[in-house]
């Protein structure tokens, strides 16, 4: 069953299985775990974003496309959902309208970039989804009236998903059964459902075809495989699963705005948290976002804490002081790079497939 | 006269600024092993990469079967049922021997009884099956390489220097592989050994500044010093 489940694609690794499975029981068992919104917000990310960045390792890591346009995708599937609960107001017929225009425009729109710029150079096609990505940023913030401009919009959810709600009465593990707790199951049961599909789509035979394009599209094109068909598949599919990922970001934070969904930071962010998991490994999405994330949203006060540790010591307590997270960030960036290039999964499978061939 | 599969009327190709082929005429008879002979930078390759559509022709005509080709995409020509293993061991590093050859089999499943036929020629490729094809030696990725062009029958099997930097005992191997290949596949074979291909080519041509300058029987080649001497600037024995 759990090869069925993993579609073949086991961890290869003790260390990165044991990783892989905290992660996924503190994802599965947080709202238990942890207390208070903040950490139950960083939880939720952590799902939205596994979801977001191995559908950008679809694109990048398995078929080497190289997007700057996966954030517009991302930000089309927040903005069909808000937009639609807006207009219409609290509902599940607008959470499906919204998300099924917001696929319908994701996916003419990655058809159109992809058939008409996938057969160029790959630096080429980087510019132009730049381009087009920057051009539908400045689009949303222009149209105010419909996106709420550079503000946003905040709407109301369906009932169940409304903090007010209750699922049940009393609490289970001191935590009481609302609305939030019902919107991080969904978004939980959501983003591990549509990892799996993905999952599932890369060790298909046309997962092989995407990695064997990403190797050498000549030698693919040699065996008959229409690589500019695949590679637009490939970007249809990345940005189908990216709109989904912006629908359950639109549902949590029951906001929609450019600086959380259609930023340059947020890509940036994607880069960051692929290169650090690994490329061409979905499983590098799962640790990549979950550090990032982490560290973006804990760093600050950890660092907090080993300063006031080390007040006594001048320059030490400067270093650490809070206010410097940012640098230590870019800090643990350029180390991991350094010392796993080839990503935090590369480098523990690369560790076990060495000790696996030295044993006899 | 045997019927020709394959015809290179005039061929030239361009790559960017530089003229390579020159007006190249190629027949390759259906049936048996042709050998393309020649010094590096004849125009082998680029003939190769010629017919699959890799670069296309500037001019001329290049046929297949019967059809004309020159235009046609890549993918097209593959399924019209050319098989190319490029040079330099042309095998998908991050895939597994097995991933390599199923990519191959356009049909969706291998047929169990060509595998085989395939694993007696290359036994190494039963044993690293489910191994990362990049983690093989030279002379394994050049195995996974032609397996993957004869996992499924084809027309034709277009082979680029299988003997490039590969050790003597392998490329034995390959001999014996390749005599019993020619025995159900028509082959054109690109080599610069010329002892590799004396003993298992029908029909040879030999190409020098981007043209054809010699096409014959292998056998009358192989038994001409002073042809050899003149076309290839090499005598058997001193080579043997």
């Amino acid at each position: 069953m759990l090869t069925t489940l993993l579609s073949g694609d086991f961890p290869r690794s003790r260390a990165l299985s044991v990783l892989l499975l905290l992660v996924l029981v503190g994802l599965a068992l947080a709202p238990f775990l942890v207390h208070g919104a903040r950490a139950l917000n960083v939880a939720a990310t952590i799902c939205i974003f596994v979801v977001l960045v191995a559908s950008y390792d679809l694109q990048l890591g398995y078929t080497g496309i190289v997007s700057f346009a996966h954030t517009m995708f991302y930000g089309i599937g927040a903005y069909g959902v808000g937009i639609a609960l807006h207009a219409m107001g609290p509902g599940w017929g607008p959470v499906a309208l919204g998300t099924a225009a917001a696929l319908a425009i994701s996916l003419v729109l990655a058809l159109v970039i992809g058939l008409f710029s996938l057969r160029v150079r790959a630096i080429f096609y980087a510019m132009i989804t730049l381009a087009v990505a920057a051009a539908f940023a400045v689009l949303a913030s222009q149209l105010s009236d419909i996106t709420g401009g550079e503000d946003g919009r905040s709407f109301k959810v369906p009932e169940i998903l409304q903090p007010s709600f209750r699922l049940m009465d009393g609490e289970i593990l001191g935590r009481a059964i609302d609305g939030r707790v019902v919107t991080y199951y969904l978004v939980f049961a959501s983003a591990l459902a549509l990892f799996l599909l993905m999952l599932r789509i890369v060790n298909s035979p046309f997962g092989r075809v995407l990695q064997a394009i990403r190797e050498n599209d000549f030698r693919a094109e040699a065996l008959g495989y229409r690589t500019v068909v695949y590679r637009t598949l490939a970007n249809c599919l990345g940005a189908l699963v990216a709109t989904l990922a912006g629908v359950l970001m639109a549902l949590w934070l029951r906001y929609v705005g450019p600086k959380t969904t259609l930023s340059f930071e947020v890509m940036t962010d994607i880069l960051l948290m692929v290169v650090i998991g690994g490329m061409g490994t979905l499983y590098g999405a799962v640790v990549g976002s979950a550090l990032f994330i982490l560290a973006q949203n804990y760093l600050q006060a950890l660092m907090g804490q080993a300063s006031e540790a080390l007040s006594g010591v001048p320059f030490l307590s400067q270093l650490f002081h809070p206010d410097r997270w940012l640098l230590w960030l870019g800090v643990l960036f350029v180390l991991s790079v350094y010392f796993f290039p080839t990503g935090i999964v590369g480098k523990l499978r690369a560790g076990a497939l060495a000790r696996s061939q030295k044993s006899p | 006269m045997s019927e020709i599969l394959l015809k290179l009327e005039g061929v030239h190709t361009h790559i960017g600024q530089y003229h390579i082929l020159q007006g190249v005429d190629l027949e390759v008879p259906k049936g048996g092993l042709t050998v393309l002979l020649g010094r590096n930078g004849a125009g082998k390759t680029t003939t190769l990469r010629t017919i699959m559509g890799m670069w296309h022709a500037s001019r001329g005509k290049v046929s297949f079967a019967g059809d004309d080709i020159t235009a046609a995409a890549t993918p097209d020509i593959s399924c019209a049922g050319i098989a190319y293993v490029p040079e330099s061991m042309g095998i998908f590093s991050d895939l597994t021997v097995r991933e390599n050859l199923y990519l191959a089999a356009r049909a969706g499943e291998m047929d169990t009884a060509r595998l085989e036929w395939i694993f007696g020629f290359f036994p190494a490729l039963k044993k690293f099956w489910n191994f990362p094809a990049g983690n093989l030696s030279g002379g394994q990725k050049q195995m996974v390489a032609i397996a993957r062009a004869i996992v499924e029958p084809r027309r034709l099997l277009l082979i680029d220097e299988p003997t490039k930097g590969l050790a003597p005992a392998i490329i034995q191997g390959m001999i014996t592989a390749f005599r019993e290949l020619k025995e159900t596949e028509t082959i054109l074979l690109v080599e610069q050994n010329f002892n590799f291909v004396c003993s298992l080519g029908d029909t040879v041509a030999v190409m020098d500044g981007g043209r054809i300058v010699h096409a014959g029987m292998m056998a009358d080649l192989a038994a001409d010093q002073e042809l050899q001497q003149k076309l290839l600037g090499l005598s058997l024995h001193v080579h043997q």
